[in-house]
């Protein structure tokens, strides 16, 4: 078994959807999380509040700062993920089909081995 | 046999199997490597069955190598080797395998040039190089391109396997696309020689591997023809000054009548099912240019009419507006291409510029002629246009 990340992207400046959309892609979001459950995929999923809540803590010669706002300044940011645990690169792909209609597009990026012994 | 075309015939099905053994493709490359250096050095005259010595000496290689390293990776594959209990003791390549590493090299997680030049690689069994030359590139960029492409297939995962029936829709395109875009650059070369036997050789291989393995695609079969049914009028395509022949004006007789008969017969075939793709119908309009002693102009349209309903693409529409001249007139087909739009193609102007020589419009022909030629990368491609501007003057011969 591999695991692997799927990450939802927020895009600043994109439309806000409607609370009909909103409503729609939780419910799907939940069938989907009942779904990995069932089938064995799911390890972690969740979403995130939005990136103006970020924080970044820096340590330079052992003093810690602290900044606010996310780490990479882009207008894309992780808006919510799952961590799955499937047989290979089709299975992730399958679930990912599935998240990216209800959420839009899905990164899928797998853990490396170390991660996953 | 040498051993030269021993490892042109034979790497990519030894890869494949050593592949599903070891489960891993770098692994599998290098046992592979190191049997036929073996070969190399052993061999007085090949074995009666080179790709079974080549696998058993490979995955002897392997379990060798896997006992020196002590990782538990290690010590766990090679009891995998060691325990095969249906297997025979002299293992040969098995095609299934083969079957399998195509569709992992050509996986749409890879990116389009990743899968051609993996393909060429462990397939086809041509090195960086020769890849590097073929696609006009430079070999840090194929070798880059096909180590990252073997890291991805390892750390995301990317299954060794033939995909589901209900995934095939999806998955097989790109394989077909694979096999086409090497015969079509080996028989128009971006540069160099306009025609590279080698790759339309390597191309026509893997695509009859691939139809003996999946016999009921009906696709596989339809590119299978079309390139056959194209490869069988190669031998006329230039004159002995080495210069482009068209369609219309090449001498019948050098075609290959077997591999056209070959062709004709999977024609028929795969239209039997009547599951038509735009590969077979390409194949159904090779078909009717090498039937008989003329092209039927009007049924290769209605083909044309058929693809471009079923794959509207640019391209498409640029040879079904050939077909529409010969049917309804330079005039009409002319304005058939007026919304056509393939930036860099030289094929798009110089078509214009052979309709407008036709309806004698001489100075914007020319023009037309001119723009092709700029744009073609081809050294016979580009003689050709020049020649085709220079005859203007002379007297519109039909084709």
């Amino acid at each position: 078994m591999k695991q692997y990340l799927l990450s939802v992207h927020f895009v600043e400046g994109a439309p806000t959807p409607s609370d009909e959309e909103t409503q729609t892609m939780f419910r799907e979001t939940g069938r989907i999380n009942d779904d990995m459950q069932a089938a064995g995929a799911w390890v972690f999923g969740g979403g995130l509040t939005s990136p103006d809540s970020a924080t970044v803590v820096r340590v330079d010669n052992g003093t810690a700062t602290m900044s606010d706002g996310p780490f990479a300044e882009t207008k894309e940011h992780i808006a919510g993920f799952w961590v799955i645990k499937c047989a290979d690169l089709d299975a992730a792909l399958a679930w990912a089909e599935r998240c990216a209609a209800a959420c839009g597009p899905v990164e899928v990026r797998p853990f490396d081995d170390l991660s996953q012994a | 046999m040498d051993l030269a075309s021993i490892y042109r015939a034979e790497y990519g099905r030894c890869v494949a199997t050593l592949t599903r053994l070891l489960g891993d493709i770098n692994l599998a490359e290098e046992a592979v490597q190191d049997a036929f250096t073996t070969a190399l050095q052993k061999w007085q005259i090949p074995p009666p069955n080179p790709g079974a010595w080549i696998v058993t000496t490979a995955r002897n290689r392997a379990v060798d190598r896997l006992r020196r390293e002590s990782t538990r990776e290690a010590r766990h594959a090679q009891a995998l080797l060691l325990h095969h209990p249906d297997e025979p003791r002299e293992v040969g390549p098995v095609r299934d395998d083969q079957l399998r590493l195509i569709f992992t090299c050509c996986h749409p997680a890879l990116a389009p040039d990743a899968r051609t030049a993996l393909t060429l690689r462990l397939l086809g069994g041509l090195d960086v190089p020769e890849i590097a030359r073929a696609y006009l590139v430079q070999e840090a960029t194929v070798a880059q391109r096909i180590v990252r492409a073997k890291k991805k297939i390892r750390d995301a995962g990317i299954p060794y396997r033939v995909p589901a029936e209900h995934e095939l829709p999806d998955r097989l395109p790109p394989v077909l696309a694979v096999l086409y875009l090497m015969f079509n650059e080996g028989y128009a070369a971006t540069a160099g020689p306009l025609i590279r036997t080698d790759l339309c050789g390597e191309a026509i291989r893997l695509a009859r591997e691939l139809a003996t393995l999946m016999p009921d695609e009906p696709e596989v079969l339809g590119l299978l023809a079309l390139l056959l049914l194209t490869e069988a009028r190669r031998p006329a395509r230039l004159d002995p000054n080495g210069e482009l022949v068209l369609l219309a004006d090449q001498d019948r007789s050098l075609w290959n009548r077997s591999l056209i008969a070959e062709g004709h017969g999977l024609v028929r075939r795969c239209l039997r099912r009547n599951r038509p793709g735009p590969y077979q119908i390409q194949a159904a309009i090779s078909a009717v240019h090498t039937d008989g002693a003329t092209t039927d102009w009007p049924q290769v349209l209605a083909l044309y009419d058929q693809l471009h309903a079923l794959a509207p693409t640019p391209v498409v529409a640029l040879n079904r507006a050939v077909a529409v001249a010969e049917v309804h007139g330079p005039a009409v087909a002319l304005a058939a291409l007026e919304d056509v739009d393939l930036p860099g193609y030289h094929r798009l102007p110089a078509t214009r510029a052979e309709l407008l020589a036709r309806l004698g419009r001489d100075d914007e022909a020319r023009a037309a002629y001119d723009q092709a030629a700029a744009l073609a990368t081809n050294e016979t491609e580009r003689a050709y246009l020049q020649k085709r501007r220079t005859e203007l003057t002379r007297e519109w011969r039909a084709s």
